[in-house]
């Protein structure tokens, strides 16, 4: 026997979005499956690796830690609304200092160093590093993603 | 075998009564606050329940008050609200430094004090400075509620006070002004999110060159986190010049029963948790 499902609406990257869920489904499930936003990933599924950070009302969360019911009415930006027209500053810096491998931790990467330019989180290497250190890399080293965070900050490709 | 959401049911309560009252209608149905300790077992299908009480709208379990005597937090104050405190900066460091250690950002950002208490690690962060600062909880159900000392909440490993129908609502601390001295330490694998191996908070007051107060308590050396009690008695009112240190460490072994686990080994943490003996006191005596 299966329980209800509940309408889960939010806003997804500005939009009004809704899906009927099981109110204990993960946030990254229903991003990835009912919204068929895919670039959030499942790395570890236990709150270690970052790979599906999301901002959900102004916070950085690992969505899967999030159950459904908990986003109920929230607003929640993903690695898809990071761009406008153009990439954002910071992933324009991504590319030019090779802040991505193989990509698998990028999405992650970018949405939690938007997370932590915007609340002026990267003040210095030390705090950018310290703000990333929930997003795990097994390619690049981190040194050029945290070189991309710092150049992304001061403004500077 | 992965979590089954959909053989799940989740109580939402709109607020502390209604709350109460579903609770003492279904005392199997587990608390579900930031969920970052109950999502991984869940997703992993290691969770058994199968009914939830979502705590995360309750407004009457948020917020920092402070009076002149007390600060009262509420159960989901989140480990980012205390690190963000000034308050709590100024006269409860240990708490803050605590919560900063807990997990990353995106921990911290879900992660409530209430959960971390609830949750009865031995390892968690936050309990060894509770306990230092000698906190109180409120554990409230349908019946009423009523307040107990932190360091009698612990009764064995996972095992607590709290009663199948009751929530832990609030978190009390006694202002003890500024000036007095606070030390934590965490000893983990790396910096970032790791549980820790041993970890030693205390807070203590010193006048007239003498040892006035003192709490010291750790983690992950005993089925829950523990006052070191014995060690306490051996250093109250010595002078900080002379502090007998060989009888310390020695009650200092005889207060904790640290095991082997897959996170290290008995004889390491006995060692480590008698190297942030020394630390401490060293801190509160310099040379
Ligand atoms: C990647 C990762 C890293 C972590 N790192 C650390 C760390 O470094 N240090 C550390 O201490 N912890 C750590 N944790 C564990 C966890 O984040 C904390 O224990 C946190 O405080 C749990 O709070 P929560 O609100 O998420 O609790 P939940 O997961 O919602 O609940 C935890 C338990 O408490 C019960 N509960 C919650 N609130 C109440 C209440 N008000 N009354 C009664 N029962 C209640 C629940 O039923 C459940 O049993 C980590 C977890 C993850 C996933
Ligand atoms: S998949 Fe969520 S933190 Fe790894
Ligand atoms: S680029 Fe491969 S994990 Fe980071």
């Amino acid at each position: 026997m299966t329980t209800q499902k509940i309408l889960l609406k939010l806003t997804v990257n500005g939009e009004a979005r809704q899906a009927l869920v099981h109110p204990m489904s993960r946030l990254l499930d229903v991003i990835r499956e009912d919204f068929c936003l895919t670039g959030t990933k499942e790395g570890c599924g236990e709150g270690e690796c970052g790979a599906c950070s999301v901002i959900l009302d102004g916070s950085l969360v690992n969505a899967c830690l999030v159950p459904a019911i908990q986003a109920q009415g929230s607003t929640m930006r993903t690695v898809e609304g990071l761009a406008g027209v153009d990439l954002s500053p910071l992933q324009q810096a991504f590319l030019h200092h090779g802040g991505a491998q193989c990509g698998f931790c990028t999405p992650g990467m970018l949405v939690a160093g938007t997370y932590l330019l915007e609340t002026d989180a990267v003040q210095d290497e030390d705090r950018a590093r310290e703000g990333l250190s929930g997003n795990l890399c097994r390619c690049t080293g981190y040194v050029k993603i945290v070189d991309a965070l710092l150049a992304a900050r001061e403004g500077r490709p | 075998m992965r979590g089954q959401p959909s053989l799940c049911e989740v109580l939402t309560p709109l607020n502390l009564a209604e709350a109460l009252a579903l609770l003492a209608a279904h005392p199997e149905a587990r608390p579900l606050a930031g969920g970052t300790d109950l999502m991984v077992p869940f997703a992993a299908g290691r969770l058994p329940d199968r009914l939830f009480l979502n705590l995360w709208d309750l407004e009457e379990l948020r917020g920092i008050v402070v009076t002149d005597g007390e600060v009262t937090l509420g159960a989901l104050t989140l480990f980012r609200e205390i690190a963000a405190h000034p308050l709590l900066q100024r006269e409860f460091p240990n708490l803050v430094r605590s919560a900063m250690v807990t997990g990353a950002l995106a921990i911290q950002s879900r992660g409530s004090l209430g959960g971390n208490i609830a949750n009865g690690s031995p390892a968690a962060d936050t309990p060894p400075s509770l306990l230092a600062y000698g906190a109180e909880l409120e554990l409230t159900s349908l019946r009423g509620s009523r307040w107990v000392p932190y360091a009698d909440f612990h009764t064995g490993y996972k095992r607590s006070l709290l009663a199948p129908d009751e929530l832990i609502t609030r978190i009390r601390l006694s202002r003890m002004g500024e000036g007095g001295f606070h030390y934590f330490r965490k000893v983990g694998t790396r910096q970032a999110q790791a549980i820790a191996k041993v970890s030693l908070a205390a807070w203590a007051r010193v006048a007239d060159g003498r040892i006035q107060d003192l709490r010291l308590a750790l983690g992950s050396v005993a089925p829950m986190p523990i006052r070191a009690k014995g060690t306490e008695r051996i250093l109250q009112g010595q002078a900080i010049r002379n502090l007998p240190l060989d009888a310390a460490l020695a009650a200092l072994q005889a207060d904790i029963s640290p095991i082997d686990d897959l996170r290290s080994s008995a004889a390491f943490r006995r060692k480590v948790a008698g190297n942030l003996l020394v630390d401490m006191l060293r801190g509160l005596a310099p040379t």
